[in-house]
């Protein structure tokens, strides 16, 4: 505490639970660099602060420091897993700042170097931390510029700035950041400063190579199973054979006998220890237990049964018309069910952390997406003060929300302390999905209605299981009605699932999405018009018909009645503010119930665009990836026992199922930055559905449609 | 067994004192610190661990030192020659043909072992050959991209 003590009485006004980046870590960090002390009131744009809890610093120093050689430090609690936030965050600070990009440093994911964070998901890194980084960048910028004002003794605005060259147009006289600061500590602060309209752009828009490219290529990027250090020794730690097992009886002796083993036990976490960490799973394999094991109720076949039986009460999240009024005028009703199993996050780096202690200083480098939130379960796990911890996210192999949770570090860190070594943690495969927090199997079910014109009159939408997320529709249909029951993780009465699920890459969205636009297929059909057109004839929204027109233009839809024997589809989604319409071309082939998705264009509209290639990186990455759920994905399970081990059963997607992909970006610029880095994953399971249906006829009710079930409802046809 | 494998590693001659049925992976991790091979599987279905040996790109996950003797490994490690990447890193860096980057030394790997036995590829081959790579990110279209701007590359060198 004593830290903390320190900086809160230093810089008054502070939240202590803010001063993550302590004074004596600002000097270490930074040596001669500058400081820039002022403290100011909360940046307008922040979240809610929460009383206790911990929040974004409002003090924009904690973002941003200027090193005497002008070199700009961008300090931010996120953490790079392959969404480019390296790469286009640090285009923010420098486009505030007036800074040349490749003056612009990152550090990120260090708990004692960085401010506090809350974690790296929901595509949140631009259009919500991006906001708190360009309003520090903005404030910096003016406070530089008000002390070259008075130096000169001109009025402010008088000057202009250039990658960091502050110059007034009428003497031409300059100032560099990095002269006028000289490592001098300033305390100054202005409030809230206006960040640069859209207009005034000149780094927005670019596309510079990764940030982290260089090192990925070359090997040399360190994840945190890549950290070795003196003395490290690997842990193997015995692991139940499903959830809910309990240890009746373990015997050791055998694999204690192997040469340089350790085997250490805290309660029931019980690992081998070696330097090696082939010799200590070798070990592991020669401990002898028993287990009692749950008896098995679900399996992935009955389990949405269970679900319908179990969920909790639901709630209405939007209604408007009348149901029943709409009922009436209804000459048509479909009512379908719609199904998605549990899926995996499956990043290709396991859940990994190497922890070290020295002194109770606890070190760990830890492959997580919150590295603030396990700073606290690992201090609170060994019974330290949080700031005796530091977390270092390094590169992380990927996260898609199965980082969020990390209990490999709470493990090592409680290992190390055991062991007196430091200690590192890789899950094997096998681990990985034992663990893992699925995405919730979940249920829809659609009662919808057209009028005798042909158009939606009503709309009755019951998601089970998945949480309301996106739920609502944005169609325009005069009597509708959305609920849901229950979420997408842990707001779940216990026993609903049979393990952990939680936030897998847009949470809810691909189950609500995947439901809702089959539907509107099937009323489309129904109707006898053109999908596209159907859904143009009921949409105001204007930026949804721009994004399906653009999709449309580019993919050249050709208007027709479904199904046309062509296998085209589309699909339409909002995902938190940003605009996607997806459209496919695919093959079935019939006697083997393949499907080989041939073409995928989609639009996208996300506000500003940031970093157009960074954008188009990210749609690319979730139309792959969303076949995957749509077509092979589906984690298989025997009451709490894990069927899936490893990629021979568990299949993601393959370069052999890559299409044609084209993507377009709408150029917004009305509209502040939103996220990209998971849209066009909503769409994929409907837009391969209606293609299918559009192909062969018949409509898949249920993800992954794999082989077996094409075949079958073909067979029903 | 425990004894000395003679082989030589990114150009280098190297013995190894080791068992010899322990997996090349572990070796190279964590007896030499060679980092940038990686685990995914461990079971040679993912490629994250792809090393080129002999010309041919294997799974370190799943070859013992024993059938590296008096063979050529090449480790991501290895590369580059002279402080210049090989052109197969400058497309991926070029293209961008990466995301989180952990399964990208695998499949620069199995690439260069590609374009040693078929330097021009077609679309199809390069799918083909690097079918067994896996990456979730999605970076597969980019990656074919500069896989195929490489073979260009080379063909012109």
């Amino acid at each position: 505490m004593k830290h903390e003590e320190e900086d809160s009485r230093e810089n008054e006004g502070m939240d202590v639970n803010t001063a993550s980046l302590t004074r004596r870590d600002f000097l270490a960090l930074t040596g001669s660099g500058l400081f820039l002390f002022f403290w100011v009131g909360p940046l307008e744009l922040l979240p809610a602060q929460l009383p206790g809890r911990p929040s974004y610093s409002s003090d924009f120093n904690a973002y941003l420091r200027i090193g005497p050689d002008g070199r700009v430090t961008c300090l931010v609690g996120k953490v790079e897993l392959g969404q480019g936030a390296m790469t286009s965050l640090p285009m923010l600070l420098a486009e505030e700042l007036d800074v040349a990009l490749d003056s612009v440093d990152i550090v990120m994911g260090d708990t004692d170097l960085c401010p506090w964070d809350m974690g790296t998901f929901g595509s949140l890194s631009i259009r919500q931390f991006g906001p708190v980084l360009r309003g520090a960048g903005a404030e910096a910028r003016a406070v530089l510029l008000q002390m070259v004002a008075e130096r000169l003794n001109v009025p402010v605005e008088r000057l202009h700035v250039k990658d960091g060259v502050v110059t007034d147009s009428s003497t031409g006289r300059r100032v560099t950041y990095a002269e006028l600061v000289q490592g001098r500590r300033i305390e100054r602060h202005i409030g809230r400063v206006a960040v640069k309209p859209v207009s005034a752009f000149a780094v927005h828009g670019k596309s510079p190579t990764r940030r982290d490219a260089l090192d990925k290529v070359t090997g040399k990027a360190k994840y945190a199973g890549d950290i070795l250090l003196p003395g490290m020794l690997h842990a193997r730690i015995l692991r139940p054979p499903e959830h809910g097992a309990v240890l009746k009886h373990v015997d050791t002796t055998i694999a204690e006998k192997v040469e340089g083993v350790r085997i250490v036990r805290d309660g029931d976490l019980i690992a081998v220890l070696h330097k090696q960490p082939d010799i200590a799973e070798k070990a592991k394999a020669l401990i002898k237990v028993e287990y009692d094991s749950p008896r098995a109720t679900v399996d992935d076949k009955t389990i949405f049964d269970h679900l319908l039986q179990n969920a909790p009460q639901p709630q209405v999240v939007s209604e408007s018309g009348s149901l029943t009024q709409g009922e009436k005028l209804a000459t048509t009703i479909v009512e379908e069910t719609y199904l998605n199993s549990y899926v995996a996050h499956a990043a290709m780096e396991t859940h990994s952390a190497t922890v070290t202690i020295e002194n109770d200083r606890v070190t760990v480098w830890a492959g997580t997406q919150t590295p603030f939130s396990v700073k606290q379960q690992v201090a609170q796990a060994l019974g330290l003060a949080p700031e005796n911890v530091r977390v270092i996210a390094p590169y992380v192999g990927g996260g898609f929300g199965g980082k969020s949770a990390s209990r490999q570090a709470v493990e090592a860190a409680r290992l190390a302390k055991l062991a007196g070594n430091p200690v590192q943690v890789v899950w094997d495969r096998r681990e990985e999905f034992f663990f893992d927090t699925f995405r919730p199997a979940a249920v829809v079910k659609i009662r919808a209605g057209l009028d005798n014109a042909g158009g939606m009159i009503f709309w009755d939408f019951k998601v089970f299981c998945a949480g309301d997320r996106e739920a609502k529709q944005f169609y325009d249909i005069p009597n509708q009605r959305t609920v849901s029951s229950g979420g997408w993780g842990g707001e779940n009465p216990g026993g609903l699932h049979p393990f952990a699920v939680g936030p897998w890459r847009a949470p809810s969205v691909n189950t609500n999405t995947f439901a809702r636009e089959s539907h509107i297929d099937t009323l489309a059909r129904k109707a006898g018009i053109d999908p596209v057109e159907f859904r143009l004839k009921q949409l105001t929204d204007k930026r949804m018909r721009v994004v399906l027109q653009a999709a449309a233009k580019q993919f050249e839809w050709k208007p027709a009645r479904t199904p046309s024997g062509r296998g085209v589809g589309v699909a339409c989604a909002i995902y938190s503010g940003t605009y996607v319409a997806t459209m496919a071309d695919v093959a079935v082939d019939k006697d083997s119930g393949n499907v080989q998705v041939k073409r995928v264009v989609c639009a996208q509209d996300q506000g500003v665009t940031v970093n157009p290639d960074g954008s188009r990186q990210q749609m690319e990455g979730s139309i792959m990836m969303g076949l995957g759920y749509a077509l092979t994905e589906e984690v298989h399970f025997r009451g709490r026992e894990i069927l899936e081990r490893n990629f021979d059963t568990y299949e993601i997607p393959r370069f052999s199922g890559l299409p044609r992909i084209e993507t377009v970006l709408i150029d917004n610029p009305d509209v502040a930055a939103s996220g990209c880095g998971e849209p066009p994953i909503v769409t994929m399971g409907a837009v391969v559905a209606n293609a299918i249906h559009d192909a062969v006829g018949t409509r898949l009710l249920q993800l992954p449609m794999i082989p077996t079930r094409i075949k079958a409802s073909l067979q029903r046809a | 067994m425990q004894r000395t494998i003679s082989f030589t590693l990114n150009g280098k001659p190297t013995h190894a004192a080791v068992d010899d049925e322990r997996m090349l992976l572990w070796f190279l991790r964590y007896d030499l610190g060679l980092t940038g091979t990686k685990y995914g599987c461990g079971e040679g279905l993912c490629g994250a661990c792809t090393v080129v040996v002999n010309n041919e790109a294997v799974r370190s996950c799943a070859t013992p030192m024993k059938d590296v003797a008096g063979k050529s490994v090449l480790t991501i490690e290895g590369l580059e020659q002279g402080g210049k990447l090989h052109p197969i890193q400058q497309a991926f860096l070029k293209h961008n043909a990466l995301q989180c980057g952990y399964c990208t030394p695998g499949m620069i790997l199995s690439a260069y072992a590609l374009l040693q036995k078929t330097p021009r590829p077609t679309a199809a081959e390069i799918v083909k050959h690097m079918d067994e790579n896996l990456c979730r990110c999605g970076s597969h279209l980019r990656i074919v991209e500069a896989i195929r701007e490489a073979a260009d590359s080379k063909e012109r060198a």
